[in-house]
């Protein structure tokens, strides 16, 4: 039997003394695109990133393919929230996407032709190509967005993590991110995405896990997003509205 | 030929730290460079008691040691809850009083000046020569420097990338597998490095004046990392060539006229730099305003 | 002991301690709002930036006279000010590099302008070189008055401003609502730290005046959540510091005054990261142990009840 993508057994991570995450254990099933939810504070973020190492763990195992995640980096593509740098830094779009690389490359090789090639390959998918050589301060909520989609692209995964890449981005570069996701899923890959907005989860994944402190409920779409589990995830700060229940939720 | 000792010292310093002043500058940890530049200073002391000669070698591993004591400490201190810059205040003063005692309590064995340390002599630098096989082969410091900027530039150069990385996005950086920590730790290294190199001949205020001000000229001059990391080597040694002759006419410290320079070639690159001057960015938004109502 | 007693024997010896214990509590004082408002490093940029102040001031009038000085250095910490705030809101230098910037540039004119000075050989000039680093057994009476005075002028005026600093560090958005004027009370928080570090000049020197400013604070902050107890630790732990400084250089090793403080202030430091209750290292261990095992017993019990609940179906 083939490896799942991406198993995560008995984690847990605390910030002083509180615990995050607890006892976090599930298996990421192949080729599906898998949102996470749940409502602030509720450690989406922080999954990912003990998942990748980037904070300790108090405890827990990550295997990606199988294997410890130290030897499988080159599957893994990770989009950062977009916040977490300094778009002022001097460089342009072009070369972000090109930083994908970087872990293709070894210690010591530059950058050279072939790599520009993929980076404007990737540039194109995302609809980006006509910015290639703007500063990345020049652009956009959404076109940095996109930028970041278009580097993770270049590291050529088969697991994706993206940390909420819908967050103040404009109606095109939702359009455009939600066909990269149907793209990815086409080619067998495996895409975890932090979301925020419930009423789009249907529409845009196959698989949900519903988080809060601990998996509150991880499985298809259609078993997954029920009044029952929201409730538990989010508490009393979900108000139901209209007949059709699934498809009209607002958060109070 | 003292004057081209002095000018090429003064160069190759702004150089050095110009390279890895740029990295600081991009991570804002400017900071860090006023950090190191300060708190090297026991570790010269101690490198000097210990060996007993005014070998630049052993100073430099003082230094150098130091330099990266004071990286750990600050981070130590970042990572248990105190802010970033009041951990770079407590530990720079600290190990800086440290040397400062030092060098009162053992003032008699040690020809370092205190007043040296803080502003430097580059004007001594000619004085200061080795020979080799009986030939003179010029200053001191202008070889301890230049194996600096060589070091500097041969690890900058190999390891681009990956600093370049390291800069801009270090969660991705790390989980692409780069080690993140061993590049911080290499970088300080450089700051370190070059800090000692230039310490004893320029002090430690005209370091860290060349670690972040030509850097941040550069910034405001360009949208490229290399030409930011070129821009930002030549706005060095030309403030090291201008200050020079500044000092001259002044009669003034040469290290301090060297940062003044600097400083007004900052001013000028804040005012009037084409895509990110104050006073173009006016003057641009005005021409806008009345093409508008025109 | 007997250096002791005969220390405060000396009336000017006794001065002098006063002195530095005002000193050390002004800068306290006036730190841990620096501290608060995450501008820790202002303090040690204003004090280098007050060089340039102090050298006009003494080529302007001659004379070595410290309420000149005052005038000199508050011109350029406003300046210095000033300075950062215009590169800050109008670049994209963050506020890092500006303030290392201000730092060394006005620190390599002032030197340009010590250099100047000494050159000139104008008779007096040998004291400035005390101002790097501090000697307070060569301040005369009225040079310690003066301090004291400042020092205390300093407190009282935190005292009094006590709740519009307060809410001008935590929510300065807030303050304005209120109606506060809080540009002006902004500049009068830099303005004080400008005048602990001109009071501060003397007795420890420019270079390690911002350690005073600091590292009080933050020892501080390790043994409190209350701000007023923050700020009252801060002023003691700072007056401590300066009692031991000045006694240390005073009796008789000739050490420079500024690095004896600063170590002192230090070692409380160290005290308090090792020591205090619930966030020195000591206290965060037990924290995380006990951490670790709750999570294990919630676990263990989650684990059982759920086995219970299958049962019970």
């Amino acid at each position: 039997m083939k490896p799942s993508p991406l198993t995560i057994r008995n984690l847990s991570v605390a910030y002083r003394k509180k615990p995050v995450l607890r006892d976090i254990e599930f298996e990421a099933p192949e080729g599906k695109l898998i949102g996470i939810v749940g409502p602030n504070g509720a450690g989406k973020s922080t999954l990912i990133k003990a998942t990748l190492g980037l904070i300790p763990r108090l405890c827990g195992e990550v295997s990606i393919y199988g294997e410890p995640y130290a030897r499988q980096r080159r599957r893994v593509g990770y989009v950062p929230q977009r916040e977490s740098v300094d778009w002022d830094f001097p460089t342009n779009a072009l070369d972000v996407v090109m930083m994908g690389r970087y872990g293709h490359l070894g210690w010591f090789r530059r950058p050279g032709r072939k790599e520009r090639a993929i980076a404007m390959e990737c540039l194109d998918k995302v609809g980006m190509s006509a910015y290639a050589d703007r500063q990345i301060s020049q652009l956009s909520g959404g076109q940095q967005q996109r930028i970041f989609l278009a580097r993770a692209l270049a590291q050529d995964a088969d697991l994706y993590f993206m940390d909420e890449p819908f967050v103040g981005v404009d109606a095109a570069t939702e359009k455009a991110i939600v066909a990269l996701l149907g793209e990815l899923k086409e080619q067998g890959k495996t895409v975890l995405v932090v979301h925020h907005d419930l009423a789009t989860v249907e529409e845009y994944f196959d698989w949900l896990m519903l988080l809060n402190e601990t998996i509150v409920a991880f499985g298809p779409v259609e078993r997954t997003f029920t009044p029952e589990h929201l409730q538990t995830a989010y508490g009393g700060k979900l108000t139901l509205l209209g007949r059709d229940e699934r498809s009209a939720l607002i958060l109070g | 030929m003292s004057t081209f000792w002095i000018i090429l010292t003064g160069a190759l310093v702004a150089a050095s730290c110009g390279i890895v002043g740029c990295f600081l500058v991009l991570r804002k940890m400017a900071m860090i460079g006023d950090a190191i530049s300060h708190s090297v200073l026991p570790g010269i002391v101690i490198a000097f008691l210990l060996s007993g000669s005014r070998d630049s070698l052993f100073m430099l591993l003082g230094a150098a040691a130091l330099g990266l004591v004071t990286v750990f400490l600050i981070q130590w201190l970042h990572r248990s809850g105190v802010q970033s810059d009041a951990s770079i205040g407590v530990v720079f003063t600290a190990l800086f009083a440290v040397g400062v005692i030092l060098v009162s309590l053992y003032t008699r064995d040690i020809d370092l000046d205190l007043d040296c340390v803080l502003y430097g002599e580059i004007a001594y630098v000619p004085w200061n020569t080795i020979e080799i096989g009986g030939t003179d082969i010029g200053p001191k410091a202008v070889w301890g420097i230049g194996l600096a900027l060589l070091l500097i530039v041969l690890i900058v150069g190999a390891f681009f990338k990956q600093f370049k990385l390291c800069a801009f996005d270090p969660a991705l950086a790390a989980a692409v597998g780069i080690p993140v920590a061993l590049f911080h730790y290499l970088l300080m290294g450089l700051v370190s490095v070059s800090t000692v190199a230039s310490f004893e001949s320029v002090g430690a205020i005209l370091v860290v004046g060349m670690l972040v001000v030509p850097p941040a000229t550069a910034y405001l001059l360009t949208d490229s990392l290399s030409r930011m990391i070129g821009y930002s080597a030549l706005v060095g040694c030309g403030s090291a060539v201008a200050g020079y002759y500044v000092a001259r006419v002044l009669d003034a410290s040469i290290s301090g006229s060297m940062v003044c320079v600097a400083g007004a070639m900052f001013l000028l690159a804040l005012l009037l730099s084409p895509k990110h001057g104050v006073l173009v960015r006016q003057w641009k938004q005005r021409r806008f305003a009345r093409e508008r109502s025109a | 002991m007997f250096d002791w007693l005969q220390l405060l024997s000396d009336p000017n010896a006794r001065w002098i301690l006063l002195g530095s214990m005002l000193l050390g509590i002004g800068g306290g004082v006036i730190g841990s709002f620096a501290y608060l408002r995450k501008q820790a490093l202002m303090g040690d940029a204003l004090s280098h930036a007050a060089l340039p102040g102090v050298c006009i001031a003494f080529m302007l009038s001659g004379s070595k006279s410290i309420g000149l000085f005052l005038i000199g250095a508050a011109v350029a910490g406003v300046a210095a000010t000033y300075g950062i705030g215009f590169m800050t809101r109008h670049s994209r230098i963050k506020p890092d590099a500006a303030l290392a910037i201000v730092l060394s540039v006005f620190f390599g004119l002032g030197i340009v302008l010590l250099t100047r000075i000494q050159h000139s050989g104008s008779g007096n000039q040998s004291g400035l070189d005390k101002f790097l680093f501090g000697q307070a057994a060569s301040m005369v009476r009225s040079d310690v008055i003066t301090m004291a005075v400042i020092s205390a002028v300093l407190i009282g005026a935190c005292a009094l401003l006590f709740k519009e600093f307060k809410l001008l560090s935590f929510d300065p958005g807030f303050a304005r609502g209120v109606g506060y004027p809080t540009v002006l009370l902004d500049q009068l928080v830099m303005l004080l730290l400008v005048v602990a570090v001109v009071a501060g000049i003397q007795a420890v020197g420019v270079v390690l005046m911002a350690a005073l400013l600091i590292t009080p604070a933050v020892s501080a902050r390790y043994w409190t959540e209350k701000l007023g107890v923050m700020v009252v630790l801060s002023g003691l732990f700072g007056a401590l510091s300066g009692i031991a400084g000045t006694w240390i250089s005073a009796s008789g090793n000739n050490l420079p005054t500024g690095p004896l403080t600063v170590l002192a202030c230090t070692a409380i430091f160290g005290i308090s990261v090792v020591a205090a209750p619930k966030r020195g290292i000591v206290a965060k261990r037990v924290i995380r142990a006990m951490a670790r095992s709750r999570l294990a017993r919630e676990s263990e019990t989650e684990r059982l009840r759920t086995e219970r609940g299958e049962q019970a179906l």
